[in-house]
């Protein structure tokens, strides 16, 4: 439907790609009792951990192998083993997240070699990722998938259980709501991962260096009797296949549960999967969300939105705000993705903000993280944040878009957004 | 070459804690992060906080996407003016160009940037990956220098060499390199300064500027707080050096002495006794009964408009106790500040002190004050149980490792909001810490739940 562009300067401007351990690193916070490791220098562990920091405000459990110059060159064994024996002695850690990063990827680490000569009591998991390659969504994808290959364990099948794969699109808030719905159906949900009870932000007692909720586990491992599996977003693709062939049940992949028709299926999957009539607040809300699109139409149709956002994001968003009768005018990705030509527009960008701002001229809405704000503020035009990193605004943790009720608050943000601006 | 610069700035000799180890590296300064822990920021993430604050210029990452990607535009450097630094470049190093060498694309970025922003100069930070695989950046930036016609000035700064400290010197070296003593200054006064090593986090420069264009001092060059390229070129020409609340950038007074024959003093701009001590050196140093007269009048007009107003700040926050967990020096600056609105430190980090640091902090903090030897969030917590401490002071970092402990916290470091320098930040630190101390959340947080209420 849209032809995918390159930008075409030779240097990123108002970058818009965030690294690959970082979005590892974001998979594996969503296991209880996890830490993330990235095999890289100190600063690519604190620059990360800063992020994180800052977009949920929550104390983010995040280690380093501290590689320096002397390591890198030599080989970072030693700093890979002293790492694992402090973060399973000191902090105690249950599972381990070891990313590479673009350093000792460059180096050439044979990681998974130096894994194999140690004797580990804890699960730790290799994923590579490179910064040189990808975006957040890529890193988050390979975590999942690192997962989904060696934790969940075959067993007799629960006819109940349901395993959801949740791509890194979904906020704790989303994820929580998805995890309810599902519980709604008489289904039982195992979410992976699971950021609804990690990164929500929620006052814990006590102080722990490892991952405060999430996934057990032990659920992980139970995981694999599940009698259906939901993956949601593009990317958890791979980990839906991975989950087929290991274990042979029906994968059920919806791209987007943001919308009328896609939180229609969403819906009619758990109808079939459950046997169970809707239940009647959901029935309810779908009349809530009828009369918004109704409330918001007039505000929403013929705008021109200009967006930048990771690739499902970007695509189910765009496909949700054309379905409401807006234009596309331009959709910037930080990188390739086989989903985006089916936005719903004319050009699709992978680049930058900067390719963002150069094309949102005359936009009536620009969709993106907090660093689209000075451009937004330039430009005069509305901002909508969504993706990450959000700096600027409270309650990430718990903010929900998707579902019935989800879409209705997005409507609502939108529409919200759009008088203030008629009213300037 | 960069294995020398960086054992020299690690024996750096005017700084005190190098006078222990004579030719040996210092070993706080050279200090690694250690495998299995987050101790905070890389080489890289050093010289960035020191060179981007310089407005008027293009700060280009020579690496793949982490380095800029997850950094761009987090600091809280502010501008009077142009806002070209605030702007994220990176070469964005894909697999291809690190096979290939990423020279060219560098080299293209360079000119990109050049040709479409027209900085005033262009900054070019060496990461990791570019240094592992050999790129010579320096001679990429050397020949667009010479193509382009405009300041190309590589920082040699990879992550992997060292702290952020080290990185700070990192920059500074770059400065003195290839910045300084290449202009011409403007005319000049009577009493000349530079400033170094204050970033103007959250404006707080504006809280002091004002100070010495009352007192008749000519700031010349801030490096580089709010600073555009062009003074920074002319500093040699100041009288004297004011190196601001860190040893950071000691290396960069010590050279401009031994290259331009300018005497410096270290100094702090937080706290009223402090900031009282900084005047009354620059009046010392210039020996002019006038300025001191100056400098005497304005301080004595200060403090007493500071006791008027701080009065009732000084009745609620008389007493209380807190822990401070900062990097090395920026504590005692911050300890003295605490201390003059009666605040009471009673443990602070020594984790890169120096044993003559050490007798120091003893000193200011008295016989029972305790010094945080380890890093650690678990630590600290157990620090602020055993002394009953009412709140922590640190870096945001370890604000949620506060708030979730539900202990009141204060952020001191780069990336807060709020400026606390000068007199006028000193008002603003103790509303910021009276409002903290005193929010009345700390009182329903702490109450149980209703199904937690045991019965009697």
């Amino acid at each position: 439907m849209s032809k995918v562009m390159v930008s075409e300067k030779p240097v990123a401007i108002k970058p818009l790609k965030l690294s690959q351990p970082l979005g590892a690193a974001l998979a594996f916070l969503g296991v209880k009792g996890a830490i993330p490791l990235f095999h890289g220098s100190q600063g690519c562990t604190a620059f990360a951990k800063v992020m994180l920091v800052r977009h949920y405000r929550e104390a983010i459990p995040l280690a380093t192998t501290a590689l320096s110059e002397v390591s890198t060159i030599l080989g970072g064994e030693d700093n890979i083993k002293q790492s694992l024996k402090v973060l399973i002695e000191q902090s105690q850690a249950q599972l381990i997240g070891l990313c590479s990063t673009a350093l000792s990827e460059a180096r050439g680490e044979d990681v998974a070699g130096i894994l194999r000569t140690c004797d580990l009591p804890v699960p730790v998991l290799y994923v590579s990722t490179p910064d040189f390659y990808g975006s957040l969504s890529d890193g988050y994808s390979r975590a999942v998938e690192a997962i989904v290959k060696t934790i969940p364990q075959e067993g007799a099948l629960h006819t109940r259980q349901v395993t959801l794969l949740l791509g890194s699109d979904l906020t704790p808030g989303e994820v929580a709501e998805v995890k309810q719905l599902v519980r709604d159906f008489h289904l039982i949900p195992i979410a992976i991962p699971d950021l609804s009870t990690s990164l929500d932000g929620h006052l814990a007692d006590g102080y722990q260096a490892v991952s405060t909720g999430g996934v057990t586990l032990e659920e992980l491992r139970l995981a694999g009797q599940s009698a259906f599996v939901l993956a949601i977003g593009e990317s958890m693709r791979q980990a839906g296949k991975i989950w087929q062939e290991r274990f042979r049940v029906p994968c059920k992949l919806l791209p987007s549960i943001t919308g009328l028709s896609e939180s229609d299926r969403l819906i009619q999957c758990l109808m079939e999967w459950s046997g169970c009539k809707v239940p009647a607040q959901y029935q309810w809300q779908r009349r809530q969300l009828l009369d918004a699109m109704l409330d918001t139409h007039f505000y929403l149709g013929g705008k021109r939105i200009a967006l930048a956002l990771e690739p499902d994001l970007l695509t189910s968003t765009s496909q949700f705000l054309a379905s409401m009768g807006a234009i596309i005018q331009v959709a910037v990705s930080p990188t390739r993705s086989p989903q985006l030509a089916k936005i719903p527009c004319e050009q699709v960008i992978i680049g930058d903000l900067h390719d963002l701002e150069t094309h949102a001229q005359g936009a009536d809405l620009l969709i993106t993280n907090s660093r689209g704000a000075s451009i937004a503020k330039a430009l005069g035009i509305p901002l909508l944040r969504l993706g990450f990193p959000i700096f600027d605004r409270l309650g990430n943790g718990l903010r929900s878009y998707v579902g019935y009720r989800g879409t209705t608050q997005l409507l609502f943000d939108l529409g919200n957004l759009l008088i203030e601006a008629e009213m300037h | 070459m960069l294995q020398a610069k960086v054992n020299q700035l690690l024996t750096e000799p005017a700084c005190k804690h190098n006078h222990h180890h004579g030719d040996k590296k210092n070993r706080s300064c050279s200090q690694q992060g250690k495998p299995g822990t987050a101790q905070g920021g890389c080489a890289f993430d050093g010289a960035s906080i020191t060179l981007v604050p310089i407005a008027d210029c293009a700060h280009l990452v020579h690496g793949p996407i982490a380095c800029a990607g997850n950094s761009w535009g987090g600091r809280g450097s502010l501008s009077s003016g142009p806002n070209l630094f605030q702007t994220g470049f990176t070469t964005d190093l894909s697999e291809q160009d690190i096979i290939m060498g990423g020279e060219k694309r560098l080299y293209q970025s360079i000119k990109y940037i050049a040709e479409h922003y027209q900085p005033a100069a262009i900054f070019v930070y060496c990461t990791c990956v570019p240094a592992l695989t050999g790129e010579d950046v320096e001679a990429v930036c050397q020949s667009a220098r010479q193509k382009l016609g405009l300041p190309v000035i590589p920082v040699m700064s990879p992550g992997f060499v060292g702290s952020k400290n080290l990185g700070n010197r990192l920059a500074g070296e770059a400065l003195l390199d290839y910045v300084i003593g290449t202009g011409e200054p403007p005319a000049l006064g009577k009493f000349v300064i530079n400033l170094i090593g204050e970033y103007n986090i959250a404006g707080e420069l504006w809280h002091v500027l004002p100070l010495f264009e009352r007192l008749g001092i000519q700031v010349l060059a801030k490096m580089t707080g709010d600073a555009r390229y062009r003074e920074i070129t002319y500093a040699h020409h100041a009288h004297l050096n004011l190196v601001i609340c860190s040893k950071a950038l000691l290396n960069v007074a010590r050279k401009m002495q031994e290259r331009y024959g300018i005497p410096f003093v270290e100094c702090s701009f937080y706290g009223i006794s402090d900031m009282n001590q900084c005047l009354r050196q620059i009046a010392q140093h210039f020996q002019d009964p006038e300025l001191t007269a100056r400098v005497e009048a304005l301080i004595a007009e200060e403090t007493q408009r500071l006791d008027r107003v701080l009065a009732p700040y000084r009745a609620r926050l008389a007493g209380k106790k807190v822990v401070l967990y900062t990097g090395g020096v920026k504590s005692w600056s911050v300890i003295s500040a605490a201390q003059d609105l009666g605040i009471k430190v009673v443990a602070t980090s020594t984790k890169k002190s120096t044993a003559e640091d050490k007798a120091r902090i003893k000193e200011l903090l008295g016989a029972d004050g305790i010094m945080i030897e380890g890093g650690g969030a678990k630590e600290l917590l157990e620090v602020i149980r055993r002394t009953q401490a009412d709140m922590l002071i640190a870096g945001g970092r370890n604000q949620y490792t506060a708030l979730k402990a539900r202990i009141p916290f204060l952020d001191i470091n780069q990336e807060r909001h709020k400026g606390y320098a000068g007199y006028a930040g000193m008002i603003t630190l103790a509303q910021e810490l009276t409002n903290a101390l005193y929010s009345p959340i700390w009182g329903q947080i702490s109450q149980p739940a209703p199904w937690e209420v045991q019965d009697e």
